[in-house]
């Protein structure tokens, strides 16, 4: 049985509420931090931690921390992305509907780390009933003086609020959602300046995803050493993974990083294996915007090596044959399922969801979704599979934020690994409506044996 | 020159000059002029915060500086990117920068309606001057173009939506005029549009100067729509005795008439003084301005084609005479 760090308790009976928390051993970071640890050595033990930041990126956290300006009389805010919306991607709202005060405490311990005293939990406005469930968890901790001035007579004083957008995944993006919190309209930002430097309100500012928040209180809890010993190289500690898809137990799972994708995805105690004995077609591991993965190239590298659950592992090949880790959005397809589908209901997604601040992104995402549309209701021509790889290719690292490349990954990848099934499209027009799925032949499974 | 800065060096397509530090590489491409100064669809000098838009500004940063010679991996838009110690940048001269202007182009074209023939911009607009330079000569695009209701913003100016490039420059012009957030953006990716929430009048008395920071026809005057080209008007400098504004304007005439009346623009089409909207649409008669002389139009187009500036002196007694 793996470690669990964040989810530890999250069966306990009423663990939403402040007293059964604080009775399994909630709240004993802050104590300790607010004690006996200095803000830098809180910084120190979660940069020793070797934590990653776990809303895409994938950025030290310890790192990312220390950045922060510190200009004297300047306040300092720490804002915690609860935006969480990209495809395949279910964790954050996990852990905030079960143990809200896990996210509390570990924002008290960030923002004392990075001396904040008005923090903020931006919350996408689909997690409406989340948000209450926040709230009152926020109440609870003002009423046990975990919250407000002078914090258990430390001196400490922070104020926590939660705000919701309105739905757009572009404010998932940190200078989007800074521009949105200031109550405007969430483009991203030019960089630089980074949000370090200048971020909310042009303050020194630092943006965290919920789950990298959690990790904190086992980290100041147990020392950064013990996080950094579990995991696999530079991917340390525990990742939850939403698993989806054709698979027999979806839902939200801790693993420690560097179990093999073979054990996550067949395991009992993960996904158990695909649905209805079928085979495994492809595997999307990190959320809508990485790159597909052929089943010869999900439990095993190019190399022939095991494929593992880390960031380092699932990148290796790069996009050639690799893909990344990314939100830890694990999708999986069986062999019924359409590849032309699925890649043209993600650029649907994308252009959906574009800001439309740079062209690239703005005209290229919805030409992406017309030509990947004809596609796959069988009016496509062979020319539009070149002509996708084109535009892709002009979106991709020719924007502001990165939410173009997101828009480029997925499709490039399909033509990369499934070029065969783009032209079955083109080919059997009729087949592929009727039929509604992609290139049902052996073929696609030949690799595997080569 | 008692207090000296510490200049910097810069090199784009080979040639190297010496700038303030903070300077764009746009700007320093600018300084050195002609052939290494990249497009700028969005970037307007006066207006704060515009940039980074459009990305047909896009260079190559060979190098990084002096100190760390890496280049950069991604292209760069080049007119919110500042120049460090010993840059070396690559404009024209990089195969890259080229082929992403390119895409650039093609994209910004797919939703546009290529109505050069009807449009009161064709001439003077920075659209069709970037197609021309940079575009290929056939649209790969096969869908339906986007499409938009033509909207009244106030007595004077036209918004035809369905040509805006979404540049913002009209936003942070209107944003710089008033602080009650009259005009901004409505709605996300290709559906935004510029709004004016619902159709409100921009009362401001310097508005009407978003009709010449657009680089497209997107917004236009409604007393001159339609009059004619504008390769067949004569831009004349003109000024004229105004208590708003600096009075500096260029007046552009059929015959003995003035058609319109904009502000002067420099040779990168940025207007550095902004005319009031009297001036600009009031004051249509002869004996409203003093004229100067013939206006030199720099930009690469139809309309700077005559060159009749150069020309004998043209007769102007008549023009002067009020
Ligand atoms: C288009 C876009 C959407 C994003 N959405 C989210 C999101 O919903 N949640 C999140 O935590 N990070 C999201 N990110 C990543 C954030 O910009 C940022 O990197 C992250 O919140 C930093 O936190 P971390 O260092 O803890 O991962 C998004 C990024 C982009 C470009
Ligand atoms: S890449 Fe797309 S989402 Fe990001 S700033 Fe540009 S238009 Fe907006
Ligand atoms: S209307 Fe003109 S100035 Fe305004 S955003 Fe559109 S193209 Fe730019
Ligand atoms: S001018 Fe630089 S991005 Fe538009």
């Amino acid at each position: 049985m793996s470690r669990k760090l964040l989810l530890n308790n999250v069966h306990v009976e009423g663990i939403h509420t402040y007293d059964v928390y604080r009775k399994n051993g909630g709240y004993t970071a802050v104590e300790k931090a607010l004690k006996s640890m200095t803000p830098e050595e809180v910084v120190e033990e979660v940069k020793k931690s070797g934590l990653r930041g776990r809303g895409g990126a994938g950025f030290p956290t310890g790192m990312k921390w220390s950045f922060i300006a510190k200009p004297e009389g300047v306040p300092r805010h720490f804002l915690c992305n609860a935006d969480e919306s990209e495809p395949g991607t279910f964790k954050d709202r996990y852990l905030m509907e079960k143990i809200p005060h896990l996210l509390i405490e570990g924002m008290i311990l960030s923002s004392f780390a990075l001396g904040c005293e008005q923090s903020y939990i931006y919350i996408r406005g689909e997690y409406m009933y989340v948000l209450r469930i926040l709230e009152k968890a926020i109440a609870e901790a003002y009423q046990n003086g975990w919250l407000g001035k002078n914090i258990k007579g430390s001196g400490f004083n922070l104020d926590l609020a939660v705000s919701p957008g309105a739905g757009a995944y572009i404010c998932g993006e940190e200078t989007a959602l800074i521009e949105s919190l200031e109550g405007k309209r969430g483009n991203p930002r030019m960089k630089p300046p980074f949000p370090a430097i200048q971020g909310l309100w042009q303050r020194p500012t630092v943006v965290n995803n919920v789950e990298t928040i959690c990790a904190i209180v086992p980290i100041v809890n147990e020392g950064g050493d013990a996080y950094a010993g579990i995991g696999i190289g530079r991917s340390t500690g525990t990742k939850l993974i939403s698993a989806g898809g054709n698979i027999n137990k979806p839902g939200v799972y801790e693993i420690e990083m560097g179990i093999t994708v073979e054990e996550f995805i067949y395991g009992d105690q993960y996904c158990g294996g695909i649905k209805n004995g079928k085979k495994l077609k492809a595997c999307v591991p990190g959320g809508s915007s990485v790159p597909i993965l052929p089943h010869y190239l999900v439990c095993k590298t190019a190399e022939g090596t095991d494929r593992l659950m880390s960031y380092e592992s699932l990148a290796e090949g790069g996009f050639a044959t690799g893909s990344m880790l990314g939100s830890g959005g694990f999708i999986v397809y069986d062999e019924d399922q359409c590849i032309v589908r699925n890649t043209w209901n993600f650029s649907r997604f994308y252009h959906h969801e574009s800001c439309g601040q740079c062209s690239p992104c703005r005209e290229g995402t919805g030409w992406m979704e017309k030509v990947l549309h004809r596609l796959e209701y069988g009016h496509g021509k062979m020319e539009d599979i070149d002509l996708l790889w084109d535009i892709q290719r002009k979106i991709e690292g020719n924007t502001i934020c990165p939410l173009g490349d997101a828009a480029a990954w997925p499709v490039a990848a399909a033509i990369r690994h499934f070029r065969e099934e783009f032209e079955w499209h083109v080919k059997e027009p009729n087949a592929c409506m009727t039929r509604n799925y992609g290139l049902v032949t052996e073929k696609i499974f030949e690799k595997v044996n080569a | 020159m008692s207090e000296q800065i510490q200049q910097i060096k810069v090199t784009i397509d080979d040639q190297t000059i010496m700038v303030d530090p903070g300077t764009t590489i746009l700007s320093a491409a600018r300084q050195i002029g002609g052939n290494v100064v990249p497009p700028a669809m969005c970037f307007y000098s006066s207006l704060k915060g515009s940039g980074g838009k459009c990305r047909t500004c896009l260079v190559e940063v060979a190098a990084g500086s002096e100190k760390d010679p890496r280049p950069m991996p991604k292209l760069v838009a080049s007119c919110s990117t500042t120049v460090m110690d010993g840059m070396i940048v690559k404009n024209k001269s990089s195969e890259r920068v080229l082929d992403a202007r390119k895409g650039v182009v093609e994209l910004l074209l797919i939703n546009h309606p290529l109505d050069c023939p009807v449009c009161d911009q064709a001439g003077e607009c920075s659209l069709q001057d970037l197609a021309f330079e940079h575009g290929a000569s056939h649209s790969r695009y096969e869908f339906e173009r986007r499409e938009f209701d033509k909207i009244d913003i106030g007595e004077y100016i036209k918004l035809h939506m369905t040509r805006c490039i979404l540049c913002y420059r009209c936003v942070y012009t209107a944003n710089q005029l008033t602080n009650k957030r009259e005009h901004g953006v409505l709605k996300r990716g290709d559906a935004a549009e510029i709004g004016t929430f619902i159709e409100n009048s921009l009362d401001n008395e310097f508005i009407g100067n978003v009709i010449d920071v657009c680089p497209v026809g997107a917004l236009t005057d409604k007393t001159f729509r339609f009059r004619s080209r504008v390769w067949y008007t004569k831009p004349m400098d003109a000024t004229c005795n105004c208590g708003k504004c600096s009075g500096n304007a260029v007046v552009w005439m059929i015959g003995d008439e003035i058609a319109r009346v904009t502000a002067r623009k420099d040779k990168y089409g940025e207007v550095k003084e902004f005319i009031c909207n009297d001036c600009r649409f009031n004051k249509k008669e002869l004996s409203d301005w003093k004229i100067e002389g013939p206006r030199h139009i720099d930009r690469h187009s139809v309309i700077s084609a005559n060159h009749y500036e150069k020309a004998a002196p043209i007769h102007t007694p008549l023009l002067n005479k009020a």
